[in-house]
C-alpha cells in the first residue's frame, strides 16, 4: 500500500498577516510556516494506516526551497520519504496538475490532503487531482477505513453525516476527527534528516488565475450600545450610521 | 573540531578577559532539528498541560501526571541527555538546555521534568558504573520508570552534608540497610527509584545509592500543601529498615556529597534555562491582556508606564537566554574538547560541567529573579485581574517563587560563586591577583585621558563592560586582602560581590549576543537587541554601582574609602542613555508581534 500525502506550508493560524510589494505578495517577516492544520490531520491519519496495513508514506509539497523544513516535519512524524515540487503554489490548478504528474509516475493507492488549505482555502486540489487522474474524490472526509481494496468513510454535509464506500484508488480531503494531530517525538526528528527528500521541477507551468492584490479585511469598528428601551435610537443608528435599512 | 580551535576561556575568566563575539553561541544559532525539538517540545507543552493546567494542579487524579510524564517519555523527552547507547537521544547540552527553557513553561510539570531529567536521572548516568547504567538508564530515559533525589532531610537543608540518614552493612555483607528521613522530594508520589544520600556507620561524609521502591521500607508523608508548583508531587520519605543490595552504593563510600554538589551543578544551569519559557509566555500573555485591556478609551499598552514594564521583562528575559546559551556552550565545548583528548565521556561530562560552576551558580541566581521580576510586573500589568485566580498570573507568580528556593538557595549560590572564584585563584587555577593588582594600582595613578573611538557599534559599551570588571577586582581584591580568610562569614561582602559578578555576565553577554547578530543579520535588523542590550548594561551599571559602594563600606575605611570610591567613580562612568525612548521602541515591538519576539 503507497500513500501520498500532500501538506502545505502555510503561516501559523496566530501569524499577523500583512502584505509587501503592493499587496501582492505575503509579508514573511517574523512569520512562523506549519504543515496546514487539515493536511496535518491527514497525515496524522496515514501515519495510522502505516502502522495498520505497512503502508509506505509519501509526503509531497509544491513550493520553494523554505519549505523543507515543513517537509522534515512530515518525515520526522512518520512519512519515509519527500517529495518538494519547486516552485511556488501559484494557483490550485497549477497544484493540482502537479501532484497528479507525481501520482501518475508512483501509482498510489490513495491519495490524502486537508479539505483545504489555511492560506487560500481554495478546497479545490482535490476535486482537480481525482479529475486529473480519473479517480474518485471525496471531501471533507472525517473517517476513513480501509479494508482490502474498499474505503469506508463519513462525510461532513450540511446538517449531518454521510457514510460512504469506495474502491481504491481515491483523493480524500480530510478534516478533523479523522485522526488527532501527532507530535513528532525526538526520535522521528532526528531520524528525519536522513529519510530522503527529492527536489523535482515542476512538470507543467498552467495556471487558471492571477493574483492582482491583496486586501485585509477592514479593522474592527467600535461597538455601541443602544439601551433597551430605546428602539427608536437603535433604528435610527441602523438606517443613518450602518447603512443597513 | 572547531570547538578546539576557538578561543577557550575557563570558568570565571570572563572576570579577566575579553571575550570576541564570535565565540560565543546564540539563541538564534539553533538549527532546524533542534527548532524542531523546541516546537515538538512546545506543542506538547501546549496541548498535554497548558488545556488542563487547573487538574493537574488540583491533584485531584493522582494518575493524571503520571501519564502525561509517560507521554514526555513517548516523545522522547526524559531522554535527551541520556546516551543512545542507553536507550537515550545522546543529545548536545544545549540542547537539553533548550528542552529544560520550553518545559520551563509548564508549570508545575516543569519541576517534575526536572527533577526526573536532571537530579534524578543524571547521578546514574554521570557516577553509576556499567550494570547501573545499563540496567536503570533505559527506564529513566523512556520514563518506564520515575526517579526522585533524596538529599534534603527536615534538619539538613543548605547544609546537606550534615543528614542523619544512615547506612549499615547487613551481617551477611550482602545489603546496606538505610534509615532515615527525607523531605521536600519531588516527585516521591509516583517514583520508582530513588536516589538517597546516607551516611554508611559514622563516614563523615554521605555516599550515594540508588534505591528501587520494590525494596520495601520506604513510606511517605501526605503531599505537601505548597504555595506554588502545586501539580507536582513533593513529599516527606521515611526509610525504614529499606534494605538496599550493595551493588547498588553509587560510586565510591563518602562520594556522595561530591555526587549531590555536582549534579546541582548541573541542575543549576538547567533552572537558569527552565525559566526562560515561563518568562517568555508570561511577557507574551501580558502583551495581549494590555492590548485587549481598554481604559480611558484606549488599550493600556499605549501607556508609558505598561510600555516600560514589557520592555523590561523582555530586556531582562534576553540577557538571561544571552548567559544562559553562551555558558552552555562553553561547557559543551568543553566537554568535546576533553573527551577528544581521550577523557571518558562522563568524566569529561562532569569536568565540563566543574569547570562552569561559576557560570552555572549566575545562570540559576540571574535567571530565577528573572523570572520573579517577569511574573510581578506580569500580575501588575494585568491589575486586579493578575491577583485573580481566574487569570493565568497569579498561578505564574507563586510557582515562580520556589526557583529562588530550591537547586541551592540563592543566597547559597551567592556565596559559592564567590567562593569558588577566591578559591581557584588561591589555588593558581584562574589568574586574578595580577589583574587585581594592576586595578589597585590604576587607582593611585593618573587616570588616562585616552578617549575610545566610539563610532563603532558597542565600542563604547564594550569599554564600560572592561571597566566593571575592574570594579570587581578592585572591591574584590581589596575584601579579599582586609578580610582575609574572614571574608566568608562577611556574607553580605560576598553578596555584593555575587551581585557584581552577574551583572557583568549577564550585560556582557547580551552585548555579545547582539553583536554576533549584528554581524550575520545587520544593524538594522537587530536594532531592538541593539536597544535592549544598551539598556541591560545601562541599568547593570547602576546596579554595579550600589553593590561595589555598600561592599566598600562595609569594609574599607579612611583614605582607602576615599581612593576606592573615587575609583568607582572612574570605572562606573558611563554616558547617559534615553532608556525611555529606547524602552518604547522595544515595547512597541512587542505588541506589533503580540508576543515575545526576540527567540
Amino acid at each position: 500500500m503507497k500513500i501520498l500525502i500532500c501538506i502545505t506550508h502555510v503561516p501559523d493560524t496566530t501569524s499577523k498577516i500583512q502584505f509587501t510589494d503592493n499587496n501582492t505578495k505575503l509579508d514573511k517577516n517574523g512569520v512562523q510556516f506549519i504543515i496546514g492544520p487539515y493536511d496535518d490531520y491527514a497525515l496524522a491519519r496515514a501515519v495510522e494506516l502505516k502502522e495498520q496495513l505497512n503502508a509506505t508514506l509519501t509526503v509531497l509539497n509544491v513550493g520553494e526551497a523554505e519549505t523543507e523544513p515543513t517537509l522534515r516535519k512530515a518525515l520526522a512524524i512518520g512519512a519515509d520519504d519527500a517529495i518538494r515540487v519547486n516552485a511556488f503554489p501559484k494557483d490550485s490548478q497549477f497544484v493540482a496538475e502537479q501532484i497528479a504528474a507525481i501520482a501518475k509516475q508512483n501509482n498510489y493507492d490513495l491519495i490524502m490532503m486537508g479539505r483545504e488549505s489555511i492560506d487560500f482555502n481554495g478546497g479545490m486540489v482535490h476535486g482537480m487531482v481525482g479529475e486529473l487522474l480519473g479517480i474518485p474524490s471525496i471531501s471533507p472526509v472525517m473517517k476513513l477505513e480501509i479494508e482490502g481494496d474498499k474505503v469506508k468513510m463519513a462525510r461532513e454535509i450540511e446538517g449531518g453525516k454521510e457514510y460512504l464506500e469506495a474502491k481504491l484508488p481515491l483523493v480524500a480531503g480530510c478534516q478533523e476527527p479523522i485522526a488527532e494531530w501527532k507530535i513528532p517525538n525526538m526520535r522521528g526528528i532526528m531520524s528525519a534528516r536522513t529519510k530522503p527528500l527529492t527536489v523535482v521541477e515542476p512538470a507543467s507551468q498552467n495556471v487558471a488565475t492571477e493574483v492582482i492584490n491583496f486586501q485585509l479585511p477592514p479593522a474592527k469598528g467600535t461597538v455601541k450600545l443602544v439601551d433597551k428601551d430605546n428602539v427608536a435610537e437603535l433604528v435610527r443608528l441602523l438606517k443613518n450610521e450602518a447603512k443597513v435599512l | 573540531m572547531s570547538q578546539l580551535t576557538k578561543s577557550s576561556i575557563n570558568g570565571g575568566e570572563f572576570l579577566i578577559k575579553e571575550t570576541d563575539a564570535q565565540d560565543i553561541f546564540i539563541f538564534e544559532e539553533f538549527n532546524e532539528e533542534q527548532k524542531m525539538m523546541a516546537q515538538a517540545c512546545q506543542d506538547f507543552v501546549d496541548t498535554e498541560i497548558h488545556t488542563r493546567i487547573e487538574e493537574i494542579d488540583s491533584m485531584k487524579h493522582p494518575e493524571l501526571v503520571p501519564s502525561i510524564f509517560k507521554k514526555a517519555g513517548e516523545l522522547g523527552l526524559l531522554g535527551i541527555s541520556v546516551p543512545e547507547a542507553y536507550g537515550g537521544l545522546g543529545m548536545s547540552f544545549n540542547t537539553s538546555m533548550l528542552i529544560a527553557d520550553i518545559v520551563g513553561a509548564a508549570g508545575s510539570f516543569s519541576t517534575t521534568y526536572g527533577a526526573h531529567t536532571g537530579i534524578g536521572t543524571l547521578p546514574i548516568l554521570y557516577y553509576g558504573n556499567e550494570d547501573q547504567k545499563s540496567k536503570y538508564l533505559p527506564k529513566l530515559a523512556t520514563g518506564e520508570w520515575a526517579a526522585c533525589y533524596c538529599l534534603t532531610e527536615p534538619d539538613a537543608g543548605s547544609d546537606a552534608n550534615s543528614g542523619k540518614t544512615k547506612a549499615v552493612l547487613s551481617a551477611d555483607g550482602k545489603h546496606y540497610i538505610i534509615n532515615g528521613q527525607k523531605m521536600w522530594i519531588s516527585n516521591a508520589g509516583f517514583a520508582d527509584l530513588f536516589i538517597v544520600f546516607a551516611k554508611i556507620d559514622d563516614d563523615k561524609n554521605l555516599s550515594a545509592f540508588i534505591v528501587e521502591k520494590t525494596f520495601g521500607g520506604i513510606t511517605m508523608n501526605e503531599e505537601e500543601k505548597k504555595l506554588g508548583i502545586k501539580g507536582s508531587s513533593t513529599r516527606q520519605v521515611f526509610f525504614n529498615d529499606c534494605k538496599v543490595p550493595v551493588e547498588n552504593l553509587l560510586s565510591d563510600r563518602g562520594n556522595g556529597f561530591k555526587i549531590a554538589v555536582n549534579i546541582l551543578n548541573i541542575g543549576r544551569i538547567k533552572l537558569g534555562a527552565g525559566v526562560l519559557g515561563g518568562c517568555r509566555t508570561v511577557a507574551s500573555h501580558a502583551i495581549k491582556y494590555s492590548t485587549e485591556r481598554k481604559q480611558f478609551g484606549v488599550s493600556i499598552n499605549t501607556f508609558g508606564a505598561i510600555k516600560q514594564k514589557l520592555a523590561e521583562m523582555a530586556i531582562r528575559t534576553y540577557a538571561c537566554e544571552s548567559l544562559c546559551y553562551r555558558a552552555g556552550q562553553d561547557i559543551e565545548d568543553r566537554m568535546q574538547a576533553l573527551a577528544a583528548e581521550g577523557m571518558p565521556d562522563a568524566e569529561a561530562k562532569l569536568k565540563a560541567l566543574e569547570q562552569f560552576a561559576i557560570e552555572a551558580a549566575i545562570a540559576k541566581v540571574h535567571g530565577s529573579e528573572v523570572l520573579d521580576y517577569v511574573v510581578d510586573q506580569g500580575v501588575q500589568i494585568y491589575g486586579g485581574m493578575g491577583y485573580s485566580a481566574d487569570a493565568p498570573m497569579e498561578r505564574a507568580y507563586r510557582d515562580a517563587r520556589i526557583s529562588r528556593i530550591y537547586e541551592g538557595t540563592n543566597e547559597i549560590n551567592r556565596m559559592l560563586m564567590v567562593g569558588m572564584l577566591l578559591k581557584r585563584a588561591m589555588k593558581g587555577e584562574i589568574a586574578l591577583f595580577e589583574p587585581a593588582m594592576a586595578v589597585a594600582n590604576e587607582l593611585t595613578s593618573v587616570p588616562s585621558f585616552e578617549s575610545i573611538d566610539t563610532s563603532e557599534l558597542f565600542a563604547a559599551e564594550m569599554d564600560v563592560i572592561k571597566k566593571l570588571k575592574k570594579v570587581f577586582l578592585m572591591v574584590g581584591g581589596k575584601a579579599a586582602m582586609a578580610l582575609a580568610d574572614k571574608i566568608e562569614s562577611e556574607q553580605e561582602v560576598m553578596m555584593n560581590l555575587a551581585d557584581i559578578m552577574i551583572e557583568i555576565y549577564a550585560a556582557e553577554s547580551a552585548i555579545l549576543r547582539t553583536q554576533k547578530l549584528v554581524s550575520q543579520r545587520g544593524e538594522e535588523a537587530a536594532a531592538h537587541q541593539i536597544a535592549m542590550s544598551k539598556v541591560y548594561l545601562f541599568e547593570a551599571v547602576g546596579k554595579i554601582e550600589q553593590s561595589a559602594k555598600e561592599a566598600i563600606g562595609a569594609f574599607a575605611k579612611g583614605d582607602e574609602q576615599k581612593v576606592m570610591l573615587m575609583g568607582l567613580k572612574r570605572f562606573t562612568k558611563s554616558e547617559i542613555l534615553n532608556t525611555k525612548e529606547l524602552r518604547r521602541q522595544v515595547a512597541d515591538y512587542m505588541i506589533e508581534k503580540g508576543k515575545y519576539p526576540f527567540s
